[in-house]
């Protein structure tokens, strides 16, 4: 169990300093400056799409869906990071609570 | 135009979004420290993950693979997939840290999901960059202290204090991750760039293992990124 937990850090650890390794010189091209910046928006909304929408079925729409739906108002009307982060909590824990959705 | 907020505003409000990110994501760390301990691991293999591998998607997927009946390969494999999207991660921050060294080993260290929101979400011309690295650094060590803590509490106590989803734990992580990705979006590449990735993970959710359809948003950041520059040589 050790091999598997060390090679997995060790390879985790080998991709995060796999990025910080290239060369800044590489990240002047113009087009490869422009990638750089596009990469983390697309991963992150990826990642919140599928933390929003996903399941181990593949993709469902639960109590998750209308908490970041109201956290997103609230991200519009210009409400505190804080806001947003409790609005989703409040709204995915009531409808749970009540089980209105899952 | 606004004026640039002063630094001690800018800064106490930095580190109190580092702190409620580290204290939201911790309560998964509990979590993830049961279903450690509880899978096979011993409670030093289960905080070595969150120490050295510190990246909680791939320590989850590393776990679930042992839980499943998976091998030592797969949960290898398992957990390196989930850990690829770092490296981009690390590629994007490292002309904003500026860092050199012994710091960039730790700075890759704490290359994760929200560290990286957190440094983005910031301008980077802020205060000399200063916004930005302060909240990439603050936000990687709260979190990882955190995490640390939380894993230790679930792996000795073997159960978790309340459950993330009861708690609306997951919604709540989504939504404070959209949050800092919000002010990123800003003409029609990034937003752009922002509804292809998302869809696209969306529609291949079904059909791919976890871990692949994030990281097939990378894709559409090269294509958007790709087609960008073509215009604005022609």
């Amino acid at each position: 169990m050790w091999f598997t937990v060390l090679a997995g850090a060790a390879g985790c650890y080998a991709l995060k300093y796999l990025g910080a390794a290239i060369p800044e010189s590489f990240l002047e091209n113009p087009l490869v400056k422009r990638i750089v910046m596009l990469l983390p928006i697309s991963l992150l909304c990826a990642l919140v799409a599928v933390q929003t929408f996903g399941s181990s079925k593949g993709l469902t729409i639960d109590a998750r869906v209308p908490a970041v739906g109201v956290a997103s108002l609230v991200l519009w009307r210009k409400g505190s990071f804080i806001l947003v982060v409790l609005s989703a909590a409040i709204t995915a824990g009531l409808l749970r609570h009540f089980g209105i959705a899952q | 135009m606004t004026a640039a907020p002063a630094w001690d505003a800018l800064r106490s409000e930095i580190l109190r979004k580092a702190l409620s990110i580290g204290i939201a994501v911790s309560i998964y760390g509990v979590s993830f420290g049961a279903l450690g301990s509880t899978t096979g691991l011993s409670i030093a293999q289960t905080q070595a993950l969150s120490l050295l591998m510190f990246t909680g998607a791939s320590q989850f997927a590393l776990v679930s693979t042992i839980a499943s009946g998976g091998t030592a390969i797969a949960a290898v494999a398992a957990s390196w997939l989930l850990g690829t999207r770092n490296a981009a991660y690390s590629l994007r921050m490292s002309p904003v840290l500026q860092v050199t060294g012994a710091r960039k080993l730790l700075a890759s260290h704490l290359t994760i999901d929200e560290s990286t929101a957190m440094g983005l979400s910031q301008d980077e011309k802020l205060h000399d960059g200063n916004a930005s690295k302060l909240a990439f650094w603050s936000t990687g060590l709260s979190v990882f202290v955190l995490w640390n803590v939380a894993t230790f509490i679930g792996a000795i106590t073997v159960k978790a204090i309340g459950d993330p989803k009861a708690l609306g734990l997951d919604a709540a992580i989504a939504a404070g991750l959209f949050a800092l990705v919000w002010p990123q979006i800003k003409d029609k590449h990034t937003l752009s760039a922002a509804m292809g990735g998302a869809l696209i993970a969306l529609v291949l959710t079904p059909v791919l293992p976890a871990g692949l359809p994030v990281l097939a948003a990378a894709v559409v950041a090269v294509v958007i990124g790709w087609s960008w520059s073509k215009q604005v040589n022609a």
